[in-house]
């Protein structure tokens, strides 16, 4: 055998092993799927949306507190997650551009989209949980907006970034001032990007247990009162799917499907924004 | 007419003049230089000659990023426009600019040159409206977009683009227009364009136009200073720079030696 | 800078200024409530002895942090020994291998992967894999590997699907898309005229990865591959259907276990003394510093690598 074509013949092997991993990848990515479409639909049905929970052994039960919990919860962390982020983006971005104060919290903003999820939810409970005696919503969503702001500001930093300098000086040029530069200007040209970062963002955090189990806790009652601990479909699930009852497990499949059907569909959407928008990445 | 002008005196006039960046690098060095009303003035030089830093100290641009430093007097409707308590805001509304690439808003067409009549306070959309489309008649650009003011201003190709641009300098009615480098980045049929759209301005706007094409600068200006390396070399009648320079270096430049 | 004259500037750099500072405070402010928080566990333990401490007797009152360090590791880096060599098979093809029809959704179904919330791999791992690993795999494991000395120690004890492998198993399909898409994107970097020189003088393909694309964007690789390191320390609820939370250290890779996040999220809420919440904030403390640290480094060789591959 020539030299060569064991070149050739290694080089065939070694591309078809890294062949196989990506079709392993797929493979736990149909079967995952797979499984959770498989035993969430058959679980489907109207009553998880329009009851709420009741004792193991009853016929009937749904999920209908932890759907509202869940989202109430997510709303609150939005509306405090969002405008933090982007206008600390806004900072990074514009007024500190180039400042080695803007590099810090960049970096440190990296750091932070990737800690513990866990450990915020040690820190709320000690910040929001202990002092008012019991779980709490607020705390729940405060702690998922701890987690959403660094995602949140790296993107828009990011997006703000990338309009040219020149537009800006175009608009400096004709006598605005820079507040209105940034609103008027900048803001329109990155609205894409920074709004898919949004998206983006919250399906992280609609799906996150962890920062929850120990802030807004779980609640077997309907509530919108989110100064009391409220039911959420991620903890819902970890309890239910841990527990001994073939009912539970069976809602909990449903409510991984929905839960999994929405984060798919909104990174679907923000991917996809991204490419319509800014090209092939 | 050479006495008339001199009568009413220079548009701008640039009286000793030095320039550092950042505090200490010494960019342009007693410059010199009257700007004549309603008529074109090029300035030229090789790359790095200061030609780019002295246009944008007309309208201040350099006081957007710390540590530069103006020294000396440019001369503007009886003030020094480099004092520190001008408004600059009012200045940039009558010294305007047009910059190298074109730069639209990420907006409609309408709402691009309607921007700086906004800044300016005017609100009613009657009054706008007849504010863009003259705007957008004097940068030859109306016939081209008035069926279609509100599409977004980067459907449009990169020359009509940069008359989009000029049209929105224009809407605020400026004394003075600055162009750096307008065509560089155009082909040539658009780069045309704009240099008779230039030529037909100068009748209402006394323009400064910085270039590194020198054919450009012999056909549109009617005066020509060169630079180089932050010094005035010459400055003078576009058609003696071009024909009969009192300077050794301008000659080299003009004729191709360096740069 | 630009700001000077403007009090609408002034007023709304400052309000920017004051949201950027939440993440100093975000920081900060957990640093410290966990410091605190543990303050009555250090008082008991001490550092050296609750790391180096295998005990965890919410009875006694005794606590240590070794058995969940000791999960926590293992965990990380067998999910890490998975992971990473199906990670770069999968960027390698992505980038080098596929036709350009099928990059696109190979892409987008890693990306898919990666977004799946965690909670979702660990109830698909207790109620598919779990079952799959004690009735077929894991006794396949100890009918062949199980017989060899020494290594048979790793699969000595009842396969019951609740133990190390499959955790470190789901962690690392969880580790997978993420560590592929770093790769990929560093992959991408490695100029086109490069990798065609090598063509040029008759290099297989395997040869322009193994010799151009992988050394070019070593940096890069590996700062992903710590990235994932610092993300699978942090796993809750991937590992916490099929860990099983038992507080040893053991050499079975069929034996239960506990990791710090484990232990954080079934025991939280059970802590009713005062020392055992503590030493709970406690290894929260430890699982921060650890992570935050690792995430550091992976940023540091993040940005080397950036700023290596700028024009």
């Amino acid at each position: 055998m020539t030299k060569e074509k064991i070149r050739k013949i290694e080089s065939f092997v070694a591309l078809s092993l890294s062949a196989l991993a990506a079709f392993a990848g797929l493979f736990w990515l149909i079967f995952i799927l797979g499984d959770v479409l498989i035993e969430g639909i058959s679980a489907l049905n109207p009553n998880l949306f329009l009851k709420d929970p009741v004792p193991p052994g009853v016929e009937g039960g749904g999920l209908r507190n932890a759907f509202v919990g869940q989202l109430l919860i997510t709303i609150g962390a939005t509306v405090i997650g969002v405008p933090l982020g982007v206008l600390g983006g806004t900072f990074l971005a514009e007024y500190a551009r180039g400042r080695k104060i803007s590099q810090f919290i960049s970096i440190l903003s990296d750091i932070m989209v990737s800690v513990p999820s866990i450990v915020v939810g040690t820190f709320i409970y000690a910040v929001l949980v202990k002092p008012f005696g019991h779980f709490n919503g607020w705390a729940g969503a405060i702690a998922l907006a701890i987690i959403m702001v660094p995602v949140v500001l790296r993107t828009t930093e990011d997006m703000l970034k990338l309009v040219p300098w020149t537009l800006r000086e175009a608009a400096f040029a004709l006598g605005a001032p820079y507040y209105k530069v940034i609103v008027q200007v900048v803001y329109r040209g990155a609205a894409t990007g920074i709004i898919t970062g949004i998206l983006l963002s919250i399906a992280r955090v609609a799906g996150e247990t962890a920062p929850l189990l120990f802030t807004s806790f779980n609640n077997s009652f309907f509530s919108f009162n989110m100064n009391e601990p409220i039911a959420s479909l991620t903890v819902t699930i970890f309890q239910y799917a841990m527990g001994p009852y073939d009912s539970w497990h069976a809602q909990a499949w449903a409510a991984a499907l929905i839960i999994t059907v929405f984060i798919l569909l909104l990174t679907l959407t923000g991917r996809a924004i991204i490419r319509w928008r800014y090209g092939k990445q | 007419m050479e006495v008339r002008k001199a009568m009413i005196g220079f548009e701008l006039e640039v009286k000793d003049l030095d320039f550092f960046y950042g505090g200490s690098v010494h960019a342009l060095k007693k410059i010199k230089l009257p700007v004549h009303k309603h008529d074109i003035t090029a300035l030229i030089g090789p790359s790095g000659c200061g030609k780019t830093t002295l246009l944008r100290c007309f309208n201040r641009m350099h006081d957007l990023y710390p540590g530069n430093r103006y020294e000396g007097e440019i001369i503007f409707e009886g003030t020094n426009i480099l004092k520190k308590e001008i408004d600059l805001i009012d200045l940039r509304s009558r010294i305007g600019m047009v910059f190298q690439k074109p730069t639209p808003f990420p907006m409609s067409i309408f709402d691009n040159i309607a921007y700086g009549l906004r800044l300016k306070g005017i609100k009613k959309r009657s009054e706008l409206s007849e504010l863009v489309e003259l705007a957008l008649r004097h940068a030859a650009l109306w016939e081209e977009v008035k069926d279609k003011l509100n599409a977004s201003a980067y459907a449009l190709s990169g020359g009509q683009q940069q008359r989009l641009v000029i049209a929105r300098a224009l809407a605020v009615e400026p004394e003075v227009l600055l162009f750096d480098e307008p065509s560089s980045s155009l082909d040539p049929i658009s780069t045309s364009k704009i240099e008779e759209l230039v030529v037909e301005l100068k009748k209402e706007v006394t323009i400064i136009i910085v270039t590194h094409n020198m054919q450009q600068a012999a056909r549109v200006s009617d005066w020509t200073g060169f630079l180089m390396l932050g010094e005035l070399i010459e400055f003078d009648r576009t058609d003696k720079i071009f024909t009969n320079p009192s300077q050794q270096l301008t000659e080299d430049y003009i004729t191709g030696r360096f740069g | 800078m630009l700001f000077r004259k403007n009090p609408i500037d002034l007023i709304f750099s400052a309000i920017t200024a004051i949201a950027s500072f939440s993440v100093l405070i975000f920081v900060a402010g957990i640093l410290l409530v966990l410091v605190l928080e543990s303050r009555v566990s250090f008082e008991h333990f001490g550092v050296w002895r609750f790391i180096t401490s295998a005990d965890w007797d919410p009875v006694r009152e005794s606590f240590g942090a070794a058995t969940n360090i000791f999960g926590t590791a293992v965990t990380t880096f067998l999910a890490l020994i998975f992971a990473i060599p199906v990670a770069l098979g999968i960027a390698v093809f992505v980038t080098e291998i596929a036709p350009d029809w099928m990059k696109g959704p190979v892409s987008i179904a890693i990306e898919l992967l990666a977004a799946i919330p965690s909670i979702i791999y660990g109830m698909w791992g207790l109620f598919t894999l779990a079952p799959i690993m004690s009735d077929y795999i894991e006794p396949a494991l100890q009918g062949t590997l199980g017989k060899v000395p020494i290594l048979g120690l790793l699969f000595e004890g009842t396969p019951m699907g609740i133990d190390i492998l499959t955790a470190s198993l789901i962690l690392s399909i969880m580790i997978i898309p993420f560590t592929a898409s770093i790769s990929r994107d560093a992959f991408n970097l490695t100029p086109a005229l490069v990798k065609e020189s090598a063509y040029a003088v008759g290099a297989t393909k395997w040869e322009v990865v193994k010799n151009v694309i992988i050394p070019y964007s070593r940096i890069g690789v590996f700062g992903g591959i710590v990235l994932s390191l610092g993300r699978a320390l942090g796993e809750t609820m991937a590992v916490a259907f099929v860990l099983g939370n038992n507080h040893q250290i053991t050499k079975s890779l069929f034996d239960a276990a506990a990791t710090i996040t484990v232990t954080l999220a079934n025991e939280f809420t059970e802590a009713d003394t005062d020392v055992y919440l503590s030493s709970l904030f406690y290894l929260a403390l430890i699982l921060f510093v650890m992570s935050f640290i690792i995430l550091a480094i992976a940023k540091f060789f993040l940005i080397r690598a950036e700023k290596r591959y700028s024009r």
